[in-house]
């Protein structure tokens, strides 16, 4: 029962997605947008732009992350949704971890299907494609989950657009430090995957903790 | 006694043990300066409130 | 319309006499009576402290035989550094205030102690670069103590935004104490990760940590470490009477605006 209610509302919030499509799009666009701005900051020499891809990719993903806070709650809190919620036949925190997984499909999951597109433009290889998914796979839940913290935190306020990811950006300092170096390293052999298991350490504890820091955040708010 | 001239002298990095000081001294004067100014600004507001004959009734 | 009941530990109808120690210690009103009495102490031992710790480390401390006189630096910087860190604890055990006791006090406590975090890790900041510049030749090294308190700062700032941008203090406080903890929890993981990060690229750092340090350098260090402590002790405690004179004042002026907005519907 209460299995089919954490599914209903994965659904229920990547269906909601899939109905604003355009936002979705836009969140894309962003991400590709960014890996097409670089070479003309930095020039298109195909060997730099191999050397600072993996960290284009992680601050594209970073920032679209980022762009996207805003929507977290917002809906939910304007039209009382997030009220009933609150009666719900399961626990707030059980709710926020089923909406941190459908936001992770509906803003996380598609910039992973245009990395393709960035990976072209940077010159990566087979090599360090494969690496920048698997480190992005890995990463970007932690992101999602810090990110609703934020979100739940400025639910209530008009222009909480602007603060939250302020606020949240220095907490997530670790996840681009070890998500990068999941990538590439020139520090040695297995560094990659030293990293790998740091970052797969922060995405599951956080995954863990986050839902309930946001379920208490957003019983304290409606106080 | 220290001789007081040997004692001043602050070697080649004179001006970054200088400044270092004087930027510290400097914030830490400007939030002592913050905290005395706001805490005569409320205390005033309490009382311009008060001569309004505004006040809570356990204070009467 | 509803009549407005206050928690029963600040009910007034409950006199001082019947709160336990604690409560009374902490009730807003009793606070600002007892804590009347602590500050002209406070700064008088501010003030001492701060005229010892000078008077060693200018006129009472040889040269490090590593460092040279920049060690003068290390003095303020050292101060400010652990500073940083402990006010943010003090921030952190006060949000634990909040959220747990829901206690008033502990909504001032981290309001207040929001700024100063702020301004005593920027000024760790500040001398930390002076010190590098004649030490390491830069103003500015990505090693992990100098990356790990810029982010400290950034958590201090968002946290200082963060109050300003509510109406509402008392839901701002309860919010703003999940974030803090959230911060505390994170500090030692973005702490570890800045230094994994570091040793990667730059495994030959000359650091701070490796330098033995003589007596002659303790003394005045600790001295001042006092001094910036209880300057910090000072301005929190003064700043927590004012904010409860500022809740005082805004809950009059609220107070007396809705009364004659009722008199002027009612009759």
């Amino acid at each position: 029962m209460s299995f089919r209610a954490f599914t209903a509302i994965i659904k229920r919030d990547v269906k909601m997605a899939m109905r604003s499509f355009g936002d979705g799009l836009t969140l894309v666009l962003f991400f590709i947008m960014i890996g097409v701005i670089i070479p003309f900051a930095v020039g298109p020499n195909k060997v730099l732009l191999a050397t600072i891809a993996p960290g284009v990719v992680w601050m594209a993903a970073f920032l679209s992350s980022l762009l996207a806070i805003d929507r977290f709650f917002r809906a939910d809190f304007e039209d009382g949704s997030l009220l009933a919620m609150r009666h719900a036949s399961i626990s707030l925190s059980t709710i926020a971890f089923a909406k941190l997984i459908a936001l992770w499909l509906t803003t996380i999951l598609p910039l992973i299907f245009a990395t393709p597109m960035l990976a072209m433009m940077l010159n990566m290889d087979y090599e360090l494609f494969f690496r920048t998914i698997l480190s992005l796979l890995v990463g970007t839940p932690a992101l999602i989950a810090f990110g609703g913290i934020g979100a739940a935190i400025t639910v209530s306020l008009k222009r909480g657009g602007l603060i939250a990811p302020v606020l949240i950006l220095p907490l997530s300092i670790p996840i681009l430090i070890f998500g990068i170096s999941a990538i590439k390293t020139n520090a040695g052999v297995g560094v990659e995957n030293t990293a790998v298991l740091f970052l797969l350490g922060i995405s599951m504890l956080a995954m863990v903790f986050a839902p309930f820091a946001i379920a208490l955040a957003l019983k304290l708010d409606q106080e | 006694m220290m001789d007081f001239n040997s004692a001043i002298d602050l070697g080649p990095h004179a001006t970054f043990i200088i400044i270092s000081y004087l930027g510290v001294a400097l914030v830490s004067f400007g939030l002592i300066l913050g905290t005395i100014l706001n805490s005569k600004h409320q205390k005033k507001r309490l009382a311009d409130l008060e001569a309004k004959g505004i006040r809570r009734k356990s204070d009467k | 319309m509803k009549k407005y009941s206050p928690p029963k530990n600040i009910n007034k109808s409950q006199t001082v006499k019947e709160m336990n120690w604690f409560d009374k210690l902490a009730h807003p009103g009793q606070f600002l009576k007892w804590s009347k009495y602590l500050i002209l102490p406070l700064s008088l031992i501010t003030i001492a402290l701060f005229g010892i710790g000078l008077w060693f480390a200018f006129f009472n401390s040889p040269e490090d035989y590593q460092m040279g006189d920049t060690v003068r630096i290390m003095y303020i910087h050292v101060p400010n550094a652990w500073l940083s860190q402990f006010v943010y604890m003090a921030m952190a055990v006060s949000a634990i205030g909040t959220l747990v006791w829901r206690h008033p006090m502990a909504d001032v406590s981290m309001k207040v102690a929001a700024p100063l975090g702020a301004a005593f890790t920027a000024l760790a900041l500040f001398t930390g670069s002076l010190w590098g510049r004649p030490t390491w030749g830069t103003y500015w090294e990505w090693d992990g103590r100098m990356t790990a308190t810029l982010i400290l700062l950034f958590m201090y700032l968002g946290l200082v935004a963060l109050w300003r941008s509510f109406d509402d203090q008392l839901r701002a406080a309860k919010l703003i104490a999940v974030l803090t903890l959230v911060g505390a929890i994170n500090i030692p993981i973005i702490k570890f990760s800045v230094d994994w990060w570091n040793t990667l690229h730059q495994p030959s750092i000359i650091s701070a940590e490796g330098l033995s340090m003589p007596a002659s350098i303790y003394t005045p260090l600790l001295v001042m470490m006092l001094a910036f402590t209880f300057l910090f002790v000072t301005l929190h405690l003064v700043g927590m009477r004012t904010e409860i004179l500022k809740r005082k004042a805004d809950a009059l002026i609220r107070k007396s605006v809705s009364q004659t907005g009722n008199k002027g519907v009612g009759k």
